[in-house]
């Protein structure tokens, strides 16, 4: 069992092998399959509560706080013990509502994130699936939380739950055109939506700097479309919390609240690791054409580290908008969409169209 | 052609508007030793209220445990929501005449609105502001207190 | 006046959609009520409950002697509580024909002035919280720390000080007072620039609140809506100008109107307000003469019978305290005229027609403060 942290794939395939060896090839394919499960599910959880640790202290650094800070050293089993909590609270279910979609909203939110995530490559060889139109099935399987937010809202009978929904339902129907154009602008420069070969094609260079200027407006454009698509930041209409005290989720508690909550910190770290993956080189070490030292230097870290750094810095860069700017108007909202990124976005997608076809890029 | 402009112009001017916002929390962000936060618990050793602070109505007491009340009942009349109750003893001079002097002075900090008056209008300035301000209890007949403490006396020159 | 818009109802089918904001939610700053009615995101029409916190101030104060009556007003408009107790103070020095001091006058013009920067910092805040940037909370209350500190170490409290008292302050200012004034303007001055770049300038700030709300001076006027909120709306009323107590008279200021009457030009006064405030107090905090602290009252003051009136500028407007006095050591009758009381009756007028958001944007533009409203 040749184990390498630079490169997963012939770990992952004596594993494999292994399976296959020992056991049928049904089996074999059950317990990989609940091997996969079982890490996203411990994954999902450790990224969760750490992302919920990392946002309390970043909004609280930036309000010249200190944050969480009593539970454990520097507050870092605070998130722990808010999640032991919300396990233990009591689910509080309302009268005249539709207790199945009301009962099934959250699983629809997280399952989404979950599925989503699956398509991501870590480091070389370290993906659950690597699908040749994985950025069409990302954009696809994203998409469906909303269906959640949506029954949330309609289904806990409450009149701020229902316009917090519909606020988010028209929101990420338009915004989903931008992180999908935006991501259609690199495909054209990679010539794949395979993800896998994507980090490849950005070996002698992430796509940001091969694409420059294009790629840059598209880096920009998905950073704002993404935002808004995992409802944070200037674009938390549906749950505005001054105006709809909690929008769609004002009627749950417990873990079901929780569901929501986490599905919010995944699909934050989920957009954050696709920006990272096909702007900025995934696990790619950083590369300069020419600079054999430095290059080496750079291959020496290990991809892992590479992708959670740049994850980390997008995250980073999402809450830093978040707590720095009021929230927009819903009319503005769309506005913002239909009027400036949209043209801007199909502009972008012919500019770099046409720089590709006249060989431009670095 | 001139919207068209003034289109790039709004793009322009609301994301220079948009980093000057972020420059701010940044700066707050990568300059720590700007907080602000006082960890109360922990610091309850270092801290101290202002001499004025208004914390609860004390009656200071001297060594030799005298107060300067004479019970006159001017702090029970100017108290605007009865937080002070005066209960007055009479004592028999030597010179044959009957004296009035505190019995117990009642103070119900749980009714306190901290205004001021009773020390104000004190003739005798027998109380004053404490800067205890941990009050909280379990019960609230303990925030009844009855300010002169047992077996205390009138101050010798308060008194004649 | 503005004509009232009136959206078409298609059939009867369509409901009204009635949403209670409030008396618990996070934008309404306390106990209000809101009965507002939607179509879709845009406000019908939208109804006021007040009440919920009425401790019938005026009524408890016909039981109270006029010094007691000082540390009630505190409690109406608690963000400027000095304010409040000046214009009770001034009622009766005025009923008595008493002449306060110079020193007390200054520092109560010094006083005032701080307690309406830490008021409007706090309005800051929570407009920042409404817009949706919970960043400008806390950059708000940190700053309001500092004048809280200045006020607790003369004054004993944060909030609720009840300082002044009929004919002159409980007690002297602190001997480091001024020195600590000079100190947190000369901060203040560097701080207040955050605040522009974080919000004043911000374009999604600007966008929500440029043209939205507009009230009109004529509207303004006869809804009878005061202090910054009046003079976004071009109506000059700012009584330190034009019935001067204290000695406003004595110092250069500027009365801050602006005439567009939208949500921007309320935030953009006060903003200014801010910085008027530290002028005036930088002109005085140096000059505040020697002399006694109160001037010589009577015991028991009593009022000679007949009927009062006396308004002061609070940080929210114009507020009119009325007595009718019977001769007696307690008052007959009294009433406040309560500025967010005034600028609450605009509310419905100004937000048919608008989004949700924006009837939380106007509602933290006029700065309501819900104990005065009920009293």
């Amino acid at each position: 069992m040749a184990f390498s942290i630079y490169d997963f794939t012939s770990f992952n395939q004596s594993i494999d092998k292994l399976l296959y060896d020992s056991l049928p090839p049904f089996w074999a394919l059950i317990i990989e399959m609940t091997i996969i499960g079982v890490v996203f599910l411990l994954f999902y959880a450790v990224v969760g509560l750490f992302l919920v640790y990392a946002e309390r202290k970043v909004c609280a650094f930036m309000q010249n706080r200190v944050g969480p800070n009593r539970v454990g050293p520097y507050g870092i089993f605070q998130t722990i013990a808010d999640f032991i909590k919300l396990l233990m609270k009591e689910l509080i279910y309302i009268k005249n509502a539709d207790k199945l979609l009301f009962n099934l909203a959250p699983f629809i939110v997280i399952i989404a994130s979950f599925m989503a995530i699956s398509a991501v490559p870590f480091a070389k060889g370290l993906h659950a699936i690597d699908f040749d139109i994985g950025i069409l099935y990302v954009i696809a399987v994203s998409s469906l939380g909303v269906v959640g937010i949506l029954l949330a809202g309609w289904s806990s009978n409450n009149k701020y739950s229902l316009i917090g929904a519909m606020r988010s339902g028209a929101q990420i129907v338009s915004y989903e055109l931008s992180v999908g154009l935006s991501l259609v602008t690199i495909i054209i420069l990679a010539g794949t939506m395979q993800f896998s070969a994507i980090v490849e094609g950005q070996a002698n260079g992430w796509f940001i700097f091969k694409g420059h200027i294009p790629a840059f407006i598209a880096f920009v454009v998905f950073l704002i479309a993404s935002t808004a698509e995992t409802n944070r930041g200037p674009f938390d209409l549906a749950e505005a919390e001054s105006e709809l005290t909690a929008g769609f989720h004002t009627e749950y508690s417990g873990i079901k609240f929780a569901f929501f909550f986490l599905a919010e910190y995944m699909n934050m770290f989920l957009v954050a690791s696709i920006a990272a993956t096909v702007f900025l080189g995934g696990w790619m070490p950083f590369h300069v054409s020419g600079w054999g030292g430095f290059n080496a230097v750079m291959d020496f870290i290990p991809p892992l580290i590479w992708y959670f750094g740049k994850t980390a810095f997008i995250i980073f860069l999402m809450m830093w908008f978040k707590w720095t700017f009021p929230r927009l108007r819903i009319d503005q909202l769309l506005t913002l969409e239909w009027k400036y990124l949209l043209p801007i976005n199909l502009v972008n997608i012919l500019v770099m169209a046409f720089m590709v076809l006249m060989g431009w890029h670095f | 052609m001139n919207s068209f402009f003034q289109y790039f112009a709004d793009i322009f001017n609301g994301v220079k508007s948009l980093l000057t916002g972020m420059k701010v929390t940044g700066r707050y962000f990568f300059s720590p030793w700007e907080i602000v936060t006082q960890q109360y618990p922990e610091n309850r050793k270092t801290l101290k209220m202002y001499d004025r602070f208004k914390g609860e109505v004390i009656m200071p007491h001297t060594a030799n445990n005298e107060h300067r009340c004479t019970g006159c009942g001017i702090c029970e009349t100017n108290c605007p929501n009865g937080s002070i109750e005066i209960i007055q003893d009479k004592i028999d001079m030597p010179d044959g005449k009957k004296k009035r002097i505190i019995d117990k002075h009642i103070y119900h900090l749980s009714m306190c609105t901290f205004c001021g008056l009773c020390i104000k209008t004190c003739p005798s300035d027998a109380l004053a502001w404490g800067q205890e301000f941990e009050h909280a209890v379990f019960d609230r007949t303990k925030l009844t207190k009855i300010l002169n403490k047992p077996g205390s006396s009138i101050l010798k020159d308060i008194s004649e | 006046m503005k004509e009232v818009i009136n959206l078409p109802v298609k059939n009867i089918e369509e409901e009204e959609y009635h949403i209670n904001m409030g008396p618990q939610h996070p934008s309404t700053h306390g106990v209000l009520r809101l009965v507002v009615s939607l179509q879709g995101e845009i406000v019908k029409s939208l109804k006021p409950h007040c009440g919920y916190i009425h401790r019938g101030i005026e009524k408890m104060c016909e039981k109270d002697t006029y010094p007691q009556i000082i540390h009630l007003t505190d409690r109406m408009d608690y963000l400027s509580a000095h304010i409040n107790n000046h214009a009770v103070c001034l009622l009766v020095e005025k009923a008595l024909e008493v002449e306060v001091p110079e020193r007390v006058k200054y520092i109560r013009t010094i006083v005032d002035e701080l307690n309406r920067i830490a008021s409007h910092q706090l309005w800051w805040c929570s407009f920042g919280m409404d817009m949706g940037g919970l960043t400008c909370f806390f950059y708000g209350l940190r700053d309001r720390e500092k004048i809280l500190d200045i006020f607790e170490e003369s004054f004993g409290s944060r909030l609720l000080h009840s300082y002044y008292t009929p004919g002159g302050l409980m007690m002297d200012i602190h001997p480091d007072f001024q020195k600590n004034v000079k100190v947190f303007i000369k901060y203040f001055r560097k701080k207040i620039k955050d605040y522009d770049d974080l919000l004043s300038g911000n374009v999604i700030m600007q966008l929500r609140t440029k043209g939205v709300g507009v009230i009109s001076k004529e509207d303004a006027i006869s809804f009878g809506m005061t202090g910054p909120t009046g003079r976004g709306s071009g109506f000059s009323c700012d009584v330190r100008k034009h019935h001067p107590y204290g000695v406003y008279e004595k110092v250069q200021f500027n009365e801050i109107v602006r005439t567009e009457g939208d949500t921007l030009a309320r935030y953009l006064n006060r903003m200014d307000e801010m910085r008027e405030s530290m002028n005036i107090i930088e002109q005085l905090i140096d000059n505040i003469p020697a002399g006694d602290y109160t001037a010589k009252m009577k015991a028991v003051i009593k009022l000679p019978a007949g009927e009062y009136f006396q308004r002061v500028e609070s940080a929210r407007g114009e507020l009119g305290v009325y007595v009718v006095s019977d001769g007696n050591k307690t008052p007959f009758r009294m009433k406040f005229r309560t500025p967010s009381f005034s600028n609450l009756s605009t509310l419905d007028y100004v937000s048919r027609g608008c989004k949700i958001a924006d009837l939380v944007a106007i509602g933290a533009s006029m700065d309501y403060v819900i104990p005065d409203i009920d009293r």
